[in-house]
């Protein structure tokens, strides 16, 4: 190596550490950090959701609530317990308490329609989650339903083929609500493309196990060949897997559901031979972000129409993995 | 024609029972497999839970009482069984601590109506608030509960089979015995139909009203724990829903239904099966023609008016029975 090279490679080598060190020194600010901060300190988020005290709402008041503490936000939860009445009287009231932002969990596409568009008309932004209302307002976020429902019915559509009775019933928990009626979309769209699938039933059981029980029971009794069962909550269906433990028969049940432990620990037990989960901590993550959407906007309530489905994934034997699962018991208090 | 009908005595019972039959024979013509020995299991296993919980409520209603907390103590109870097995109780001990929750509630329910005097219809509305409420503020913090592995000794309860025939079919009809024994062969029994019949005359007569009228809801309060360990252990699960769905007025119906009056003192045991079993042989025909669920709840409805309709021509009230606190 010559000499000069020898002192060029030196001097660019002080002159980077030198710059280097200059960067340590002086720290930049990002001049769009202060007003980020003082757009939510001391925002006040309401939610609605359709009851505590399930995986979806406990997951999703989670996340809220360590949004809000970062941010310096104050989160309100009124708990309706299934209740339309109760969840009605939650929104009215929150309407004149003016908070920045509702979230609701729509036990129904009816019940909170009108109350959402007053409650944006007075300039609350509201965002719905993963249960649609018929009003549409600033943003829904949750699983894309009818996508849900075309997967676990195409998954039913794939264990029932030929070889098989090809008869299938399908559980709704709600018919009115904005999950069950999609997913139910969903169910027709694939079932219009396979003529040679027989749909025996389609009841409802109320989101209730025991209902579910009962009724898959009686479908069993009146179809001893049935071959699967679509259900629409794994928390129902349940009922529907102890109706078909007891018949003895081997039915395949295809569920949908948040992704909480109990959906892997049944899949491994073989009580559900898949479910489609809409993991709940991916939907709470995706609801704070746009939390912040409509807040930082600076739009008035109602002028934003945003759409975002969380992804899904399948629970099968075997995409099972440690870590697939969320657990409620795990969450942060 | 309606003169010649009364006299043949058309108690309530009676017509909600030619009800049932006529029913049964309709779907037995025009649906396959309704008559098969499988789905007539299946029928009067999907209503036996409902049939217990209106043993309990018979007892009381017989008695001139009502027990709107029935249903509340069924599903805290039996939710909270489950909650302390998933904290690691052994399940003996858990069932036992949940009894006896189970057990005070009702115990302070009938105190509440028989010493403070208070109408059971406002005490046990109260209570059900109070009861559902309090579980899930202090000892039931999730809405659907699971099974835990560690309880799987009790699995039986619910989900087994004894000669053949599943576990809840017979738990429902050794209630049944057990109530009608009650009520037949023992002085509290007799004392129920006395303080149904006429509270003040009761008690001239030395029959001990207070005392009774507490046991009546204790009686229900086992009977409502009983039908919610067979729930939880059927369906793995224990969802508190059920203590404020429409539950409570399905098992007032099959008590009101078969003929027990709100006037106290009239009917038995058989009377709740007669109405449990018109409730099953509806929701076991309209799910196998596959009926949709809100026309399923309309069509329901319409049946269970008609009888009562039925019955309030044939039997219309008379003064007596009006004065004596008809709800």
């Amino acid at each position: 190596m010559k000499k000069g090279n020898v002192f060029a490679t030196v001097g660019i080598a002080m002159a980077l550490s030198g710059i280097a060190g200059h960067a340590v020194a002086a720290g930049m600010d990002d001049p769009r950090r202060a007003d980020y901060i003082k757009t939510f300190d001391g925002k006040t988020i309401a939610f609605v959701p359709s009851t505590m005290g399930i995986d979806l709402t406990e997951g999703w008041a989670s996340a809220l609530k360590q949004q809000a503490n970062r941010l310096g936000m104050k989160l309100e939860i009124r708990d309706p317990h299934l209740s339309a009445d109760v969840g009605a009287q939650a929104i009215t009231a929150l309407i004149s308490e003016k908070p920045d932002v509702i979230i609701a969990h729509n036990l129904d596409v009816q019940s909170y329609a009108k109350l959402l568009k007053r409650a944006e008309d007075a300039g609350i932004h509201v965002i719905q989650v993963s249960m649609r209302s018929n009003y549409n307002s600033d943003a829904y976020v949750g699983a894309d339903w009818i996508a849900v429902g075309e997967a676990e019915t195409q998954a039913i559509v794939d264990r029932c083929g030929a070889g098989t009775s090809g008869k299938v019933a399908i559980l709704v928990g709600q018919p009115t609500a904005g999950s069950d009626s999609g997913m139910l979309k969903g169910a027709e769209n694939v079932l219009a493309k396979h003529p040679e699938i027989k749909l025996v039933a389609n009841q409802a059981a109320d989101w209730d196990a025991n209902k579910a029980r009962n009724v898959i029971a009686t479908v069993i009794q009146q179809n001893p060949d049935l071959c699967g069962v679509v259900g629409f909550w794994d928390v129902m269906d349940l009922g529907a897997a102890a109706a078909i433990k007891e018949s003895g028969k081997s039915i395949a049940l295809v569920t949908s559901g948040g992704g909480e432990q109990m959906a892997c620990d049944n899949v491994e037990k073989g009580v559900f031979q898949e479910e489609i989960a809409y993991h709940v901590m991916d939907i709470g993550r995706d609801l704070n972000d746009v939390i912040q959407v409509v807040l930082e906007s600076g739009l008035p309530a109602g002028k934003e129409k945003i759409v975002i489905y969380s992804p899904t994934t399948k629970i099968t034997k075997e995409t099972l993995r440690p870590g697939l699962c969320w657990s409620v018991k795990n969450l942060e208090k | 024609m309606l003169g010649r009908l009364r006299r043949v005595s058309w108690t309530q019972e009676k017509i909600v029972f030619l009800l049932a039959v006529f029913m049964f024979c309709v779907f037995s013509f025009s649906l396959n497999g309704f008559l098969s020995s499988g789905n007539l299991i299946t029928l009067v296993r999907s209503v036996s839970i409902l049939g217990i919980l209106g043993v309990g409520m018979a007892i009381l209603v017989i008695g001139r009482g009502i027990d709107l907390a029935i249903v509340a103590i069924y599903a805290m109870s039996a939710a909270w069984t489950l909650q302390l097995a998933n904290q690691g109780v052994p399940i003996l001990l858990a069932m036992l601590m949940a009894y006896l929750f189970a057990l005070s509630a009702g115990v302070l329910s009938g105190v509440l109506i028989a010493y403070v005097e208070m109408p059971p219809l406002f005490a046990t509305l109260g209570m059900a608030s109070f009861i559902y409420g309090f579980a899930r503020w202090a000892l039931v913090p999730l809405f659907v509960v699971y099974m835990p592995a560690s309880a799987s000794g009790i699995a039986w309860i619910g989900g087994g089979f004894i000669l053949g025939l599943p576990t809840p079919i017979l738990f429902f009809a050794i209630v049944a015995l057990l109530g009608f024994a009650f009520l037949r062969f023992t002085k509290a029994g007799r004392f129920t139909y006395a303080i149904g019949d006429n509270p003040a005359a009761a008690r001239i007569s030395g029959a001990p009203v207070r005392p009774v009228v507490v046991l009546q809801y204790a009686i229900a309060a086992t009977v409502a724990y009983l039908a919610g360990i067979i729930t939880a252990t059927a369906v793995a699960s224990m969802d508190t829903a059920v203590a404020n769905s429409s539950l409570i007025y399905d098992v007032v119906l099959v008590v009101v239904i078969g003929g027990i009056g709100f006037s106290g003192g009239r009917g038995g045991i058989r009377n709740v099966i007669v109405g449990t079993l018109l409730i099953g042989i509806l929701l076991n025909g309209m799910t196998i023609m596959n009926i949709e669920y809100t026309l399923q709840n309309v069509i329901r409805s319409l049946i269970l008016l008609a009888a009562i309709i039925t019955d309030s021509v044939l039997n219309p009230l008379d003064e007596q029975i009006s004065q004596q606190g008809d709800i």
